[in-house]
């Protein structure tokens, strides 16, 4: 056997795995409202995260992603209370003071009765965004989208690079605005304004780019190949064409918004276009790459794993398998066997993935 | 190697060409340093070996270079990359990536070598620069001295023939620039790679060089020679060759082994005077900080730093990047809180005044001069300080005509160079007349004659009864204009005391002149020529 198909060779794992398992996860609590569901799949991916993360700084982000979970329920909660109406049920837990409404908004209540039924049912659904979220947010901390623009295929290589560059500048005009309002102060100046914040901010960032391409240019990026010119404006256009068509189809099957076998289509034709624009686009890339992350064993293992856990949810979906819906608000939710057994095996990362090198002390 | 021939540089909409009629050649295996006032065309020429000028940054190249053969005029920076490494002023501004390793590599994956040699070559890059502890940290969590080090590694990978450097050690503290030469020593003689840097600190870097490409700027021809005849009669010299040139030394030493082998009868002559100083009246307290601990984030930057400073005092702040020099400035402003203990700065509690009042109490010059300016002409940033300050129209424009006579007033202040932007945010603050005047790292990218001139503003102000603080990493301005020394550690102060007893005994810290001289207590070239008109 290779040593990067061995499961306990220290290594990074390529971060595509990480990402496709991570989006698996977030299909598979796409399909539930059921709040067992949905806090098992949470735990679930919480596990992983803490068995496989680095110390790097982007590790921390799924923190970061699960108080943005939080944010959202109760946004959603404080909305519906303030909106609801008894369409959902008729306990009424306490009563808000009404704030009346001209005739046009007739409809609309603002404040009023506020049901038992209507902020339950608005905890699940704010809780099922939430949990979507802290999967991409897990995806984040295992892998950085640094890393994952950096396996980007040859052909996308400049639109990689771009998204890279943007990715280092955002936070650094954060830092830069904040040392420019300090410097303010010195001036003996309180208020800000547009002249005096934004304009030295976007000057620095002008100045900062310059410098940058310059240094890219001086250590070789654009050199590619020679390749005809509209031979290469054809296979970025199939690219393209192709990225949508995945997007449409990964979409469609998400949401049920189109029928299965479309959705499956456009899906399949994406895949196809964008496979064939790579494949003919590699040919005039001239570049190569350092130490590419390879893809064996444990990555597939990593990815069969999110498939199988999404297959479940999605399979008992269709087959309308008892629990994944509630049948109403306040009934205790059930535990259905298949997918809770699904959604476990997406555990199966957390042994799967080879542990992170560890620094020689 | 490199040949420039009656090569005129010209850019869009200038009047004056940035550089004219430039000729001259280096061989190969040497390391040539460029030097030269600020504004006077350093950058253009080490541009202008790669093809950036003109190829980047627009302009008319007259007259032909030849890099290795290849003639810039065919061939752009990109296809240069493989002869031409380039490092930039600003490390971190060239970074593409966001680890060392990846970095390292970049150049090597864009010119499209093979995956073994790429192993192999950054694996050599890392050991060679001793980086290899560093490989997969991120790139903004090193230090100066390690990001120079990598940009110069990244640039190396691809084994270019010659490697050209836009003043590498101007930001570094003087171990790490010694790290950095010490580096670049080792490629010139193990490797025999071509080396071109444009240098302010001729004390650091002028014993290491082969051959001296002095720009002059203006109408006057570029000049090359040897750096021994050369510094005979250049205007610019460091200390090691003002103290050679005062004593008579011949041949001139350049380094400061050489001249104290050459010092043994001067050491003798001045063995019985002393440097007289002039020890400065000492004034009311301006700033004063009572175990002040500064922390962000999960970092504490100074922990229980007491200090007090009086009018009348130059007091300059040294340690290594990170020691915590700009956070102790930034808290006497107010623009960083005190996390625990206090500070005053001029009597005030800093975060808790107006800015308008504060401005009046203290003065801070930020490490990027370029944040306290907003103006689109240099002639409206003073009209906007006088009425920032309060003060009557003209009075900003009087300061900067003399801090730098030579300023554009239509200009904009981001087309300025670095020397005379500091002079304009000098200027500014000084409007509001601050009995306590914070310089952060002043000195970066000044030549010579700018500092000198700083100097002589500096005094002045400690002699009107102002209180200055500057944080540097540059003993010899430190030796020239401070009268007290503090070296931060960790965000510790480890040691204050007069000048001449903090900085005279430290190795790291020691002028020219201190180690040259030693054990005599003499710090400066000035001192020194005191000392013998007095002897004789």
């Amino acid at each position: 056997m290779r040593a990067v198909n061995h499961l306990t060779l220290p290594r990074a794992l390529h971060p595509g795995a990480w990402w496709l398992w991570a989006l698996c996860m977030a299909v598979a609590a796409s399909r539930t409202r059921n709040p067992v569901l949905l806090v098992l799949i949470l735990a679930v991916t919480g596990f992983v995260v803490s068995a496989r993360r680095s110390d790097a700084p982007w590790a921390h982000s799924f923190t970061a992603f699960l108080k943005l979970g939080l944010l959202v329920i109760g946004i959603r909660v404080v909305l519906q209370a303030l909106l609801s109406t008894r369409a959902q049920g008729n306990t009424v837990l306490f009563t808000l003071p009404q704030i009346p409404l001209p005739d046009w908004a007739a409809g609309v209540k603002l404040g009023g009765e506020v049901t038992a039924e209507a902020l339950v049912t608005a905890l699940y659904d704010g809780g099922q965004l939430a949990v979507m979220l802290c999967c991409v947010g897990a995806a984040n901390a295992l892998a950085s989208p640094r890393r994952l623009l950096k396996s980007l295929p040859g052909a996308l290589y400049e639109m990689g690079v771009a998204c890279v560059v943007a990715l280092t500048f955002a936070p650094q005009l954060v830092t830069d605005g904040r040392r420019i309002r300090a410097a303010r102060r010195l001036r003996g100046r309180t208020r800000a304004s547009f002249r005096t914040t934004a304009m030295p901010v976007l000057e620095g960032a002008l100045d900062r780019s310059v410098e940058l391409a310059a240094a890219m240019d001086s250590r070789g990026y654009g050199r590619t190949a020679q390749a005809p010119r509209a031979q290469r404006r054809l296979t970025a256009l199939c690219v393209l064409l192709g990225l949508l068509g995945i997007l449409l189809g990964v979409y469609a099957l998400l949401t049920d918004s189109m029928a299965f076998p479309l959705a499956a289509g456009a899906l399949a034709v994406g895949v196809l276009l964008a496979v064939g624009a790579m494949a003919v686009g590699r040919q005039r890339v001239a570049r190569t790459r350092y130490r590419p992350d390879p893809w064996a064993l444990p990555e597939w293992l990593v990815v069969a794993a999110g498939v199988v856990a999404a297959g479940a949810m999605v399979a008992a979906a269709v087959r309308g398998v008892h629990g994944l819906l509630l049948d109403g608000p306040l009934v205790v939710p059930p535990v259905p066997p298949l997918p809770v057994v699904g959604v476990l095996i997406g555990l199966v990362p957390a042994l799967a993935a080879p542990p992170l090198k560890k620094a020689a002390a | 190697m490199i040949e420039f021939d009656r090569v005129t540089v010209t850019y869009d909409g200038a009047k004056e060409p940035a550089l004219r009629d430039v000729s001259f050649t280096v061989p190969e295996g040497e390391l040539a340093l460029v030097i030269g006032r600020t504004g006077s065309g350093k950058s253009t020429l080490l541009r202008a070996i790669n093809g950036l000028v003109p190829h980047f940054t627009g302009g008319t190249l007259a007259g032909r270079v030849l890099v290795g053969g290849r003639d810039t005029r065919e061939y752009r920076p990109r296809d240069l990359a493989d002869v031409v490494g380039m490092v930039g002023q600003d490390p971190m501004a060239g970074f593409v990536t966001d680890t060392v390793e990846d970095e390292l590599a970049y150049s090597m994956e864009s010119l499209g070598v093979a995956p073994d040699v790429m192993r192999r070559r950054v694996e050599e890059t890392l050991d060679l620069l001793g980086l290899a502890d560093v490989r997969d940290r991120a790139l903004t969590s090193l230090s100066g001295g390690q990001r120079q080090r990598t940009a110069i590694g990244a640039a190396l990978t691809s084994h270019p023939a010659v490697l050209v450097l836009d003043e590498p050690t101007s930001a570094l503290d003087p171990q790490a620039a010694e790290e950095v030469l010490a580096a670049l020593q080792r490629l010139v003689h193990d490797l025999g790679v071509t080396v071109v840097l444009a240098e302010h600190r001729l004390e650091r870097v002028i014993q290491y060089a082969d051959r001296v490409i002095e720009v002059p700027g203006g109408a006057a021809a570029v000049s090359t020679g040897l750096p021994a005849e050369r510094m005979v009669t250049a205007p610019v010299a460091p200390p090691v060759v003002e103290l050679g040139r005062l004593a008579g030394w011949s041949p001139l030493p350049l380094s400061v082994r050489d001249a104290r082998r050459a010092a043994v009868s001067l050491r003798s002559r001045l063995d019985s005077t002393l440097p007289s100083r002039v020890v400065a009246p000492l004034g009311e307290e301006l700033a004063q900080c009572k175990d002040l601990v500064v922390s962000y984030g999960s970092v504490t930057a100074l922990r229980g730093v007491s200090l007090s400073i009086r009018a009348g005092e130059v007091v300059a702040l040294m340690g290594r990047n990170g020691a915590g020099k700009s956070t102790l400035l930034n808290t006497l402003v107010g623009i960083l809180p005190a996390g625990s203990g206090t500070a005053f700065a001029a009597g005030v509690d800093p975060r808790r005044t107006k800015p308008s009042r504060l401005v009046k109490a203290v003065g801070l010059v930020p490490q990027e001069p370029a944040d306290l300016l907003y103006a689109a002409s240099v002639a409206d940033e003073c009209a906007s300080a006088d009425s920032d300050f309060n003060v009557p129209a003209g009075s900003c424009r009087a300061l900067l005509e003399r801090l730098a006579p030579d300023v554009a007033l239509d200009l904009h202040p981001r087309d300025l160079s670095e020397g005379q932007r500091l002079c304009l945010a000098l200027a500014v603050v000084l409007c509001g007349a601050p009995p306590l005047l914070l310089l952060d790292e002043p000195t970066r990218g000044l030549d010579y004659g700018a500092k000198r001139r700083l100097v002589a503003i500096l005094r002045e102000l400690a002699a009107a009864g102002h209180a200055v603080v500057l944080s540097t990493h540059d003993v010899e301005m430190v030796a020239e204009v401070a009268t007290r020394v503090m070296v931060l550690a960790e965000g510790e102060l480890v040691s204050d005391g007069e000048t001449a007893e903090v900085i005279a005994g430290s190795p790291a810290f020691a002028p020219q002149v201190a180690k040259i001289l030693a054990p005599l207590p003499f710090l400066t070239v000035g001192e020194v020529a005191d000392a013998l008109d007095r002897a004789s």
